[in-house]
C-alpha cells in the first residue's frame, strides 16, 4: 500500500466513525451531557490519535530494523576515498528509493533483481528516470541496497497493519464510549488543550534544536581542530591542506567593527527622529512621516545589500579611491567597513526610532509639566528631564538595534568583502562571522572537514551573543515599562 | 540669579535668553536633520531601485527572416523527428548567420563585417529556439519563417546606454563595427527594444546569457515557499497563542515559554538556516533546495512574529466577552473559540500578512540550505515535484545574480527587486486595509 492509501484509508476508517458516531447518538432517547457533535468528534479523535502516536514512535523504532542492521555492515572496504559510513548509508537509501520508486512505476521489476543483475543497465535506467544522479552502482552498495529494501517493505508492511489496525480498534473504542452519561465536551476539550500545548512547546523545541543542532556539530568541530586556535588564534586562513587556521577573533572584530558603524550612523539619527516625532512634530508630518521611516526596516536586506555592493560602495570610492574627488588613495574596493556599516546604520535607524518613540511616549505627561512650570525650554525639559528617564529604554532600543546589526548577513556578503584581519581603517574590507558562515556552509569542501564545521562553532558563537544581548535588552525594557505603569 | 540685574525688564531679552532660544532652535532643527536623511535615504532607496530596475522590463528583440534549409535540418528530407534531433544547436547557428547576409544584401546595408560577426548580437540562446520551434513543427522547414530573437546582452546594453562605444573597443564581446551595424537596423526597425515578458514567466539562464534570464520560475519557488509558511504557522502560531493567552497557568514553564519567543524573534535568521541545515538536511535527508525545506525554515522564523500580534490580538478582545459567554454556560474552549478567536481574526490575519511578508524577504536562511549556486530553469510538473525538487526564490536568485558581477546581470537583480518589492507592498497594503477596515476599538 502507498502512504497516500494508507492516510486515505485512516481517512476513510476516522469519517465513518464520526457518522455512526452520530447514528449512536440520535438512538439514545435520554439527554445527553454534551452536545452529540462532542460525541462523533470523540469518536473521530479515538480513531485518528492511535495512528498518529503509533507513526511517531515508528519514526523512532524502525532504523533500528531498517538502517541500523545495514550499516553494520557497511566495512571500510566499501567506504570510498574521503567518504564516510554515513554518505554510504545516505545513497544506499537514495538508490533503493530509486529502485522502489522505478519499481512502482513499472520500469524495472525489483523481485526480479538478482545479484546477476547488469548494474551498467539499472543504472541507466533509473538515471534516465531521473531517480538518481550518476549511472555508477556499486556491486557491495548494491547487494546492501537489496538487503534494505527487503527490509524496509517487510517494515512497511507491518506499519500499515499496526496503522491501520490502531485506527479501527480506536474508533470501536470510541463509539463504544458513547453513552449519555459520557462527558464527551470535557473528553474533546483536554484533547485540544493537549493540542494547544504542544503548539506551544515548538517555541521551546525550536530552541533547543537550535542549541543542539549547533552544538553537535561542534563537538565533532572542536575534535577536528583545537578550541585554542578557534578562540584565541589571530589568523583565519582556511585550506584544502589540513593546516587551516580558524579563529573567531578577526572575525569578531569585522563583526563589531562594521556593528559600531551602523550604530554611530543610526543611533544619533534614530533618536533624534524619536524626540521629533515624539516632541515637536505635528500630528499629520507624524502620522506621515513614522510611516515612512518603518519603511526602511522593512525593505529586505537583499536590497540594501545591493545597494551597498553597485551603489553605494562605488559611490565612496569616487570620493576616497585612487583617482576620486579628494586625491587620495584610501580606498582600494568598493567593499569597506563603512560600505556595509552605512548602509546597515540606514537600515537600523526605524529600530532605534521607533522603540525609542514608544519609550519617550512612556514617559508621563507630568514629568514634562514639572519642568515647563519651572521655566525650562522644550529642548531642555528633554535634554534633561525626559531623556534620563526614558535612557534605559533606550539602551535596550539600542542593545536590540546592536543584536540585529551583529546578525545581519545580507549586507555584509555583499557589502563588507572577505578579508580576515585587524585594521582600523574604515575603507578598507573585513569579513564578518556571518560571511564566513555562509561561504564555509556554501563552498563544495567535504562537509565533515573542520573547514566546514567551524561555521557551526561561528553560529553558536553568534547565537550567544546576540542571545546575550537580546536578553540583557528585553530585560532593561521590561523593567523600564513597569516603572511607569 | 547672577545672570539678570534687578533692574531689567521682563520684556528684554537677554543675552542668556538668546542663547537658550538658540540652543532651543538648533536642537529642534536636529531632529529635523534626523527625519529629512531617514526619508532622504528612502527616497534615494526607491530612486535607485526604480532608475536601476525598470531597464530589466524591456529587451532588445531582433526580428529576422531565416530560412529554414531542409539540406541543414533534414538531409534525408523523411521529416523523421528523432533523425532531425541529432542536428544539435550548432546545426542551426549557420542559418542565423546566412540571414543577416541576406538581410544585408536586401537592404543594402554597407558593413564590413562578415556574416558570423553579424550573428553575434544574437543571444547564444538563439539557435535552440530555432530548433525547438522546428521540432514542435517540422513542416516549417523549407519555408523562410519570421523569427523574433533576443539580442545579446551587449547589444541590449548599447541600446540602453550600458555599453559604450568607448567601452566596445576593448572588449573582445563586442566590436565598434557590429555597434555600427546594429545602428543601421535600428534606423530600419529590425532591432528594437520591447516589453520583456519574459523576464516576469522566464526561468534564470547560464551566466553567459544574461538576456534570456527571467525570474518566473523563481517566482513559483517563492510562492510554494509561503503556501508551506502559511499552512504550518498560521495553525501552530494560533493555537500557541490561545494556549498561552487563556489557559497556560502562571508558572515557571510559560514563563521560559515567553521568554522563549520573545528571544526567538530576536534570533539572527542565518541562525534558523544552520537548524535547518543540520536538521532537515543532514539528519532527516531532505532534499536541497527544495520549497519544502525552506518552507519548514521560513515558518520556525516566522512563528515568533505571528505568537507576538496573535497575542496581542487576543489580548486586545476585553474580558467582558470572555465571561459574558462563560455566564450562559459556555465552557472555557467554547468561549475562547466561539467567541474571542472570531473577534481577535482582523489582527491575527494582519499579523500573519506581516511575518509573510518578512518570510518572503528573506534570504540567509535560505542561502544555507542550497537555494544559492544552483540555475532554476525548469517550472515544476507536479505537486510533490514542486515542493521537493530543487528550486529558488526571489531573493535568493536576486543574489545570485549580484553575485555573477556583471552589470547586465545587476540590471535584472534590481529589475528582480522591483518584483519582489510589489508583492511586498501588495502584502503590506493588504494588512493595513485590513486592519483600517475590521479594527474593532472597544
Amino acid at each position: 500500500m502507498s502512504n497516500l492509501a494508507i492516510l486515505l484509508g485512516i481517512a476513510i476508517i476516522a469519517t465513518a466513525s464520526y457518522v455512526l458516531g452520530r447514528y449512536k447518538v440520535a438512538g439514545t432517547s435520554q439527554t445527553l451531557h454534551s452536545l452529540p457533535r462532542y460525541y462523533c468528534l470523540f469518536a473521530l479523535i479515538c480513531a485518528v490519535v492511535p495512528p498518529i502516536v503509533l507513526f511517531l514512535a515508528w519514526l523512532g523504532i524502525a532504523p533500528f530494523f531498517t538502517s541500523g542492521p545495514i550499516s553494520a555492515q557497511i566495512t571500510p572496504a566499501i567506504i570510498p576515498e574521503g567518504g564516510s559510513a554515513s554518505l554510504v548509508m545516505a545513497d544506499i537509501q537514495r538508490l533503493a528509493n530509486g529502485v522502489m520508486q522505478a519499481t512502482r512505476a513499472g520500469l524495472i521489476d525489483f523481485s526480479a533483481l538478482g545479484d546477476t543483475t547488469n548494474l551498467d543497465v539499472l543504472g541507466e535506467t533509473l538515471a534516465a528516470a531521473g531517480l538518481i544522479f550518476g549511472t555508477k552502482i556499486d556491486p557491495a552498495v548494491f547487494a546492501l541496497t537489496q538487503d534494505y529494501i527487503v527490509r524496509y517493505e517487510i517494515g512497511h508492511d507491518v506499519m500499515t497493519l499496526l496503522l491501520l489496525g490502531a485506527t479501527i480498534l480506536g474508533a470501536l473504542w470510541g463509539l463504544y464510549q458513547i453513552r449519555p452519561s459520557f462527558w464527551a465536551r470535557n473528553a474533546v476539550e483536554r484533547v485540544l488543550r493537549l493540542v494547544l500545548m504542544l503548539a506551544a512547546g515548538l517555541a521551546i523545541l525550536t530552541t533547543v534544536g537550535i542549541v543542539f543542532s549547533m552544538l553537535f556539530e561542534t563537538v565533532n568541530f572542536v575534535r577536528l581542530h583545537a578550541w585554542q586556535d578557534f578562540f584565541f588564534g589571530l589568523n583565519w586562513a582556511p585550506n584544502f591542506h589540513g593546516d587551516s587556521e580558524l579563529a573567531i577573533l578577526p572575525l569578531l572584530w569585522g563583526t563589531l567593527y562594521i556593528s559600531a558603524v551602523a550604530l554611530a550612523v543610526a543611533v544619533p539619527i534614530g533618536i533624534f527622529a524619536a524626540i521629533y516625532l515624539s516632541e515637536y512634530a505635528t500630528k499629520s508630518l507624524r502620522s506621515i512621516a513614522k510611516p515612512l521611516l518603518e519603511v526602511l526596516a522593512g525593505i529586505p536586506t537583499i536590497v540594501y545589500g545591493l545597494f551597498a555592493l553597485v551603489v553605494f560602495g562605488p559611490f565612496l570610492k569616487d570620493w576616497f579611491g585612487d583617482g576620486g574627488f579628494l586625491g587620495v588613495n584610501w580606498m582600494s574596493d568598493a567593499r569597506s567597513v563603512a560600505t556595509a556599516g552605512i548602509v546597515m546604520g540606514i537600515m537600523l535607524i526605524p529600530f532605534v526610532s521607533s522603540l525609542s518613540d514608544d519609550i519617550i511616549n512612556a514617559v508621563p505627561q507630568s514629568l514634562r509639566d514639572g519642568s515647563y512650570g519651572l521655566g525650562a525650554t522644550q529642548s531642555e525639559t528633554i535634554k534633561r528631564v525626559i531623556l534620563p528617564a526614558a535612557l534605559p529604554g533606550i539602551v535596550g532600543a539600542i542593545l536590540l538595534a546592536a543584536s540585529r546589526a551583529i546578525g545581519e548577513t545580507m549586507i555584509v556578503v555583499l557589502g563588507a568583502g572577505a578579508i580576515a584581519r585587524f585594521t582600523a581603517n574604515p575603507l578598507e574590507a573585513l569579513t564578518t562571522i556571518t560571511t564566513r558562515i555562509v561561504s564555509q556552509l556554501t563552498g563544495d569542501g567535504d562537509f565533515n572537514s573542520p573547514e566546514t564545521l567551524v561555521a557551526f562553532a561561528l553560529g553558536l558563537s553568534l547565537f550567544v551573543i546576540t542571545l546575550g544581548l537580546n536578553i540583557i535588552a528585553l530585560m532593561i525594557v521590561r523593567k523600564y515599562r513597569e516603572q511607569y505603569e | 540669579m547672577t545672570h539678570t540685574s534687578a533692574k531689567q525688564s521682563l520684556f528684554e531679552v537677554t543675552d542668556h535668553t538668546k542663547r537658550r532660544n538658540a540652543s532651543e532652535r538648533r536642537f529642534r532643527r536636529y531632529g529635523q536633520a534626523a527625519i529629512g536623511i531617514g526619508l532622504l535615504m528612502l527616497l534615494t532607496l526607491a530612486y535607485t531601485i526604480v532608475s536601476k530596475g525598470t531597464g530589466a522590463f524591456q529587451q532588445t528583440f531582433v526580428t529576422l527572416n531565416i530560412e529554414l534549409l531542409e539540406s541543414k535540418l533534414d538531409k534525408k528530407g523523411n521529416r523523421d523527428l528523432e533523425e532531425m534531433k541529432k542536428v544539435s544547436t550548432f546545426g542551426y547557428a549557420p542559418l542565423i548567420a546566412t540571414a543577416f547576409e541576406n538581410l544585408a544584401a536586401e537592404r543594402e546595408i554597407k558593413t564590413k563585417i562578415k556574416a558570423k560577426e553579424m550573428a553575434q548580437i544574437i543571444s547564444k540562446s538563439a539557435p535552440s529556439q530555432l530548433r525547438d520551434r522546428v521540432l514542435d513543427d517540422p513542416a516549417l522547414i523549407g519555408q523562410t519563417v519570421e523569427f523574433t530573437l533576443l539580442a545579446n546582452s551587449w547589444i541590449d546594453g548599447y541600446l540602453k546606454g550600458r555599453v559604450t562605444r568607448e567601452n566596445a573597443q576593448n572588449n573582445k564581446n563586442i566590436s565598434v563595427q557590429q555597434l555600427d551595424f546594429v545602428d543601421e537596423l535600428v534606423a530600419l526597425g529590425v532591432v528594437e527594444k520591447r516589453f520583456n515578458i519574459g523576464f516576469i514567466t522566464g526561468a534564470d539562464a547560464s551566466d553567459q546569457r544574461p538576456e534570456d534570464a527571467g525570474i518566473g520560475v523563481a517566482m513559483i519557488g517563492s510562492l510554494l515557499m509561503m503556501i508551506v509558511v502559511l499552512l504550518l504557522s498560521l495553525p501552530i502560531g494560533v493555537a500557541a497563542s490561545i494556549y498561552l493567552e487563556e489557559f497556560a497557568p502562571k508558572n515557571w514553564i510559560t514563563d521560559v515559554i515567553e521568554v522563549n519567543i520573545a528571544n526567538l524573534a530576536a534570533v539572527p535568521s542565518i541562525v534558523f538556516g544552520i537548524l535547518g541545515l543540520a536538521i532537515f538536511i543532514n539528519t532527516m535527508h531532505f532534499p536541497q533546495s527544495a520549497p519544502l525545506v525552506g518552507g519548514l525554515v521560513l515558518t520556525l522564523m516566522t512563528l515568533p512574529t505571528i505568537i507576538i500580534s496573535t497575542r496581542a490580538a487576543l489580548k486586545a478582545v476585553p474580558p467582558s466577552i470572555r465571561s459574558a459567554a462563560l455566564g450562559l454556560g459556555a465552557s472555557q474552549m467554547q468561549s475562547v473559540f466561539h467567541h474571542v478567536l472570531p473577534l481577535a481574526a482582523p489582527g491575527i490575519l494582519t499579523g500573519t500578512i506581516i511575518g509573510l511578508a518578512q518570510a518572503l524577504g528573506e534570504t540567509a536562511p535560505l542561502l544555507l540550505i542550497g537555494m544559492i549556486g544552483y540555475i532554476a530553469t525548469n517550472m515544476p510538473e507536479t505537486v510533490t515535484d514542486a515542493l521537493l525538487a530543487p528550486n529558488s526564490v526571489m531573493p535568493a536568485q536576486i543574489y545570485e545574480w549580484a553575485k555573477r558581477a556583471d552589470p547586465a546581470f545587476y540590471e535584472r537583480a534590481w529589475g528582480g527587486i522591483i518584483i519582489l518589492l510589489v508583492f511586498l507592498i501588495t502584502m503590506n497594503t493588504l494588512a493595513v486595509v485590513l486592519r483600517r477596515r475590521f479594527e474593532r476599538r472597544w
